[in-house]
């Protein structure tokens, strides 16, 4: 049990270290920085101009679909990767495996496409 | 090898198949038009499923490395939810239909429900257990918002999306801890990390409460049941039939598969976790229910309440106990049919109602219909001599000879109390007030024909419960050994 616990001894030391590093940004942005603040500067900034309404609007439902579309294929890479590194060593049935979950994302991808999912306009 | 294992999951695999092919069939033709088609395909591939396992299967069989179990018990729960499922949506069809909210999507969707919930009922490691739990529920979010231009609906699919996500987390969270602390996922490992000598450890125990939490949720039982009245009025009805059916037979058999398979050899340390939500959900499920007015409504807290009897069988943790909670399961189901069958015909000037004080001396206008939800709510209740009567006297006799005494007669003082409502309604049919906007008279064949073969099997099935208890025995024995 402790061999098991010395080798999470790094992780825990960088834990220490981010967390005190986080700490004195902080505190140093509170302690050192000089504050003088008048309304200009703390008024909303939008790329120099005067903010144009308020950050709350309503959102164009799609965009939701084109960010889950991306998770799916993020997540399709993500199993591809560790798939491609060790072809040498899985079987067959490795690549089928593979070959059938593409088989059935494209068959999702085709149903939104003909579905009319991705045009815009 | 491969080969084996293919062999065992090919009804999932057949349905898989089915659904992704209608899938792209329907988009690339004529989309919606082949609903109705669809739906009685679908409903057909069902019944094919249900007859091919109820009568091939036998022995038990494990596929890949023990993570999918194909044994009497998964195959009793399997011909239980196909054939429900099919029954449910021969029913939802005329009604989708005449409201416009039949896309060809639907039956899909019911066919990947009923994938994850076989998965479900199969699953012998945690990952395929989550695997078959989010397939099933994923779909049903779906459907429970299938009517996207009402508030109601919405709200329930993101209602039962925002709290499914939760319990999600819940049991996952579970999962880790029992994987940490017992190393491996596979439930046959778990129940030998279990049973060790000095007890089972505080961190698999708290991995297992946490687990039953989650799955707790998925049968709506108390205290984890917030999600059911909701979800069960906002959803088309058709939708709220099969939520009351199907997945509550698939998360039962996956509830006892869990605490059984991976937890058999540590009964007591559950057996009271399970009492005692049992106990909750009767009480909560019969008092709640008086003040519904709505029958939708009423019927989620019947369905919390009868999850609670249910419970009462797996909590015994005998053989017996698994036996009484797979015939309370069928014989609901079955109760829970007619019911909705009943449900979806009520309708006035063909808008749908669900106002039980609607149905004033229904009776008097079609009394072959009031009869026959009379005989459901009396079995619904637990009134002798009919079936609902022998489901609950199973159980209650299971908890007593598993030294559950108190909760057999908290039990008995629950069911009783629940029979108010139900009698309320079969009040309103007989004496109601004859009322000027009474319901219309007619029912679609189906409907009819669904709601009195239920009625009717509530009656002659007290002869032998058309033997499925010889069925239910074999499947528990093969679960708890």
């Amino acid at each position: 049990m402790d061999d098991l616990l010395r080798e999470y001894l790094p992780i825990l030391v960088f834990l220490g270290i981010a967390i005190a590093l986080g700490l004195v940004l902080i505190l140093a942005a509170v302690i050192v920085a000089v504050r003088n603040p008048d309304p200009e500067k703390v008024s909303a900034y939008e790329c120099g101009f005067n903010a144009f309404d308020d950050a709350r609007m309503k959102f164009d439902v799609r965009f939701y679909l084109v960010a889950i579309l991306f998770i799916i294929f993020d997540l399709e890479i993500a199993f591809l990767f560790p798939w491609a590194v060790s072809f040498q060593d899985i079987s067959m049935t490795g690549f089928w495996s593979m070959m059938v979950f593409l088989g059935v994302l494209t068959i999702g991808f085709a149903y939104e496409w003909k579905k009319g999912a991705l045009e815009w306009e | 090898m491969i080969e084996a294992d293919l062999t065992i999951i090919m009804p999932e695999i057949l349905l898989a198949v089915f659904a992704m092919g209608a899938l792209l069939l329907g988009v690339y033709t004529t989309k919606d038009k082949m609903a109705p088609v669809l739906v009685w395909v679908t409903s057909a591939l069902f019944l094919a499923l249900a007859f091919w396992i109820g009568t091939t299967g036998s022995g038990s069989n494990a596929a890949f490395s023990g993570m999918f179990i194909d044994d009497a018990f998964s195959r009793f729960a399997k011909v239980a939810i196909l054939l429900s499922a099919a029954a449910i949506l021969v029913m939802s069809e005329g009604y989708m239909a005449r409201r416009d909210l039949l896309r060809f999507e639907f039956p899909i969707l019911i066919a990947l429900a009923v994938i994850g919930m076989m998965m479900m009922v199969s699953a012998g490691d945690l990952m395929a257990l989550y695997m078959g739990l989010e397939l099933q529920s994923l779909a049903l979010y779906v459907v429970a918002s299938l009517r996207r231009d009402s508030a109601k609906s919405t709200e329930a699919g993101l209602k039962y999306f925002v709290l499914g996500a939760l319990s999600s987390g819940l049991l996952l969270y579970g999962a880790s801890l029992v994987y940490g602390y017992s190393g491996t996922t596979l439930f046959s490992g778990i129940i030998e990390a279990a049973n060790n000598e000095d007890g089972i450890s505080i961190g698999l125990l708290i991995g297992l409460v946490l687990v039953i939490s989650g799955l707790a949720f998925k049968v709506s039982a108390v205290p984890f049941h917030m999600w059911t009245p909701d979800v069960y009025e906002g959803s088309p009805t058709p939708v709220t039939a099969f939520f009351a059916t199907a997945p509550k037979v698939a998360a039962m058999g996956l509830f006892a598969r869990v605490l059984h398979d991976a937890f058999g050899g540590v009964v007591s340390d559950w057996s009271q976790v399970i009492a005692f939500i049992s106990l909750l959900s009767m009480f909560l499920g019969a008092v709640a229910a008086m003040g519904q007015r709505d029958i939708k409504r009423l019927m989620a807290y019947s369905s919390i309440a009868h999850m609670g009897y249910a419970l009462m069988g797996l909590a015994a943790g005998t053989v017996l106990g698994v036996q009484a909670m797979l015939i309370y399961m069928a014989i609901y189901v079955t109760m829970n049919i007619g019911t909705f069958a009943f449900i979806l015909s009520m309708e006035r000037d063909g808008q749908p109602v669900t106002d039980i004080e609607s149905l004033g001396m229904y009776s008097k206008r079609a009394p072959g219909k009031a009869l026959a939800v009379l005989v459901l709510m009396f079995s619904l209740a637990g009134v002798p001599p009919l079936v609902g009567f022998f489901g609950k006297l199973y159980v209650l006799r299971a908890a007593y000879d598993a030294g559950l005494a108190w909760l057999a007669v908290a039990g008995v003082i629950a069911s009783v109390i629940g029979a108010f409502y139900y009698l309320r309604i079969v009040y309103f049919m007989y004496f109601g007030e004859d009322r000027e906007d009474a319901l219309d008279t007619g029912t679609p064949p189906v409907l009819y024909g669904f709601l009195m073969a239920s009625a009717i099997i509530m009656v002659v099935g007290v002869v032998n419960l058309f033997g499925i208890e010889g069925a239910a025995q074999a499947a528990a024995a093969v679960l708890v050994e």
